[in-house]
């Protein structure tokens, strides 16, 4: 329904050329280890926006999800199973097919909400879900945790396999986005968050879109989930149903501006490497958590509607007034239909 | 008189009392026409129950011959009867083509893609501005686009609630203009007015209603014509009017 252009789609070739280079480029271990964390921390945000962003359904319970895919991954390839090789990041397809099906009963009695309700809601499933985690032992291994089989990849890149199956993700995640925007279920989402009712008043099925985008963010959010687990070999239910997790991806999807297509990647390239820096000393292990405040209270009394948008509402006022400057008294009336055609 | 839409002893309410209390008109194929009455007097409550967002105690409303009282307002609408209502309806956040294209949403994607095309020539506004979010446009310009939205079903009838509350008089001017210009292509307008004049202005036939019923109902230009019609409009009593008549 809507064109692409031209300068879209070269900054798309730019930005995903740029990001499937940089483990390349930058072959240093540390660095490619932050680059893993930015790419998860892109895909998570890039899919919670897919509902949070688009729909305006502040969904909380989006780390539950990603434990439930890191948890699939580690019963699936056990360390006594011995090295699994590349087969993890086949089957995720699976795993993360397998937590949308999951998700749509979750979602169906969520949706009998909205607003704050619905966020309470979701992240009351969230505390459910970690609870379950520590509980069910013969799933979780709970507080003991759960080791997953190391994989033998080169030590001297070890960390590319993972960046690059993150990397297929969030492209997988963007391009899911990208289509929406472009589709009915797109002008369903944008509808639903300016005004639901009024939406259904013109013939939206308002819920059957909500699911769909609910099963597939979690769908996404759970492959990520896999990786991650699989990266670090493991886990914990207090790390792998982690509550800083979804503030994590809310946050930078706040930043980098919600409902745009590239905000949740500009949010985690600020906010990750910040984070990753801060943990590296013992330290300064927790104070990202400060940084997290600090950017929250920025975005709230600075940039409500996120970085994207602002610039992009600075770039409109400043052609407008060009125009208006160059352009005569008359062309700033309000526009009025010249014709109807019968 | 060729009647598109009618409507016979339409009783309706919200909480208690009845706000509509024997309703009969008569809506003309191919006309504009146009209810006024003062604050009150049911005039939105009438095309509330014909779009099916309020159901009525009693009564018949029916398209064409077909009975489409008590039916769902998405029944309604795919009837070919479209609701512009008095509160500002559009989508803010979404861009004004978007809004357009909401309109039309049970159609298919081609005819979709079709009908928007055609809607954006028969409106300007829709091209110049639609990539601005609808929200940013003045209340002339949103009605405008809400006129425009309503066209995209191609409708029967199209229910218009007070398009010019709320709007400065040259703002007015545009979407009265407009009105009438649909008219010209061959809409069926049913017209709630608080601002009588204006609408009977471009109106074919009127009515005048109070205390929900109506009144008084005729050839447009008579009723402007009618002093009386405007000592009402003013908060008159409508009784003058029934003793004379």
């Amino acid at each position: 329904m809507r064109t692409v252009s031209r300068s879209g789609a070269a900054l798309t070739v730019v930005i995903v050329t740029a990001l499937a280079a940089f483990p390349f480029v930058f072959k240093a271990n540390w660095v490619v280890n932050i680059a893993v964390f930015t790419m998860m921390y892109a895909g998570l945000a890039t899919a919670w926006n897919l509902l949070g962003g688009y729909s305006g359904y502040i969904s909380l319970c989006n780390a539950a999800f990603f434990g439930i895919g890191a948890y699939t991954i580690a019963n699936l390839f056990p360390t006594s199973g011995g090295p699994p090789g590349s087969t993890p990041f086949l089957i995720l397809p699976l795993v993360g097919l397998g937590a949308a099906i999951l998700s749509i009963p979750i979602g169906w009695v969520a949706f009998r909400t909205r607003g704050v309700t619905f966020a309470i809601v979701t992240i009351s499933l969230l505390f459910v879900a970690q609870t379950l985690a520590f509980l069910m032992r013969s799933f979780t291994r709970g507080s003991q945790g759960m080791g997953i089989g190391v994989p033998r990849f080169s030590v001297a890149t070890y960390e590319r396999p993972f960046y690059l199956a993150l990397l297929a993700i969030f492209v997988f995640a963007v391009s899911v986005c990208w289509y929406v925007r472009r589709a009915k279920l797109g002008l369903t989402l944008f509808a639903i968050r300016d005004d639901e009712d009024r939406a259904r008043g013109l013939g939206v099925d308002t819920e059957i879109a909500k699911l769909v985008t609910f099963a597939t963010s979690l769908g996404i959010t759970a492959m990520i989930g896999g990786v991650w687990a699989y990266y670090i070999t493991y886990i914990y239910p207090q790390f792998a149903v982690d509550p800083l997790i979804t503030i994590g991806m809310v946050l930078m999807v706040f930043l980098g501006g919600k409902g745009t297509l590239w905000g949740p990647l500009l949010g985690a390239l600020l906010l990750v490497p910040a984070q990753r820096l801060l943990a590296q000393n013992a330290t300064t292990a927790r104070w990202y958590l400060i940084l997290y405040s600090g950017v929250f209270l920025f975005v709230i009394l600075l940039l409500p509607r996120g970085i994207i948008p602002s610039v992009q509402d600075l770039v409109a006022r400043l052609r407008s007034k060009s125009d208006r400057d160059t352009s005569s008294p008359a062309a700033t009336v309000p526009t009025v239909p010249t014709e109807v055609v019968p | 008189m060729d009647v598109v839409l009618s409507i016979r002893g339409l009783f309706a309410r919200y909480d208690r009392g009845d706000v509509l209390r024997g309703v009969d008109l008569d809506v003309e194929r191919g006309g504009v026409t146009c209810v006024i009455g003062p604050n009150g007097a049911g005039k939105s409550t009438v095309l509330k129950v014909v779009s099916g967002l309020l159901r009525p105690r009693a009564g018949d409303v029916a398209l064409d011959g077909e009975r489409i009282s008590g039916r769902s307002a998405r029944q309604i609408l795919d009837h070919g009867v479209v609701h512009v209502p008095q509160e500002r309806s559009l989508f803010p956040s979404m861009s004004v083509w978007d809004n357009v294209l909401m309109g039309g949403y049970v159609l298919s994607r081609a005819a979709l893609r079709r009908r928007v095309d055609e809607i954006a020539s028969r409106f300007p506004i829709v091209r110049e501005r639609r990539r601005e979010r609808a929200g940013s446009l003045s209340g002339g310009e949103q009605k405008l686009v809400e006129i425009a939205r309503a066209m995209m079903l191609e409708p029967r009838v199209v229910l218009m609630d007070e398009p010019s509350m709320g709007l400065d008089p040259k703002a007015r001017r545009v979407v009265f203009g407009t009105i009438r210009q649909l008219n010209d292509a061959g809409a069926t307008v049913l017209l709630v007015e608080q601002n009588a004049r204006s609408g009977l202005e471009i109106a074919g036939r009127g009515a005048v209603m109070e205390t929900g019923a109506v009144r008084l109902e005729g050839v447009a230009r008579d009723l402007l014509d009618n002093p009386e019609v405007a000592r009402l409009y003013l908060g008159g009593a409508a009784r003058s009017l029934e003793d004379r008549g």
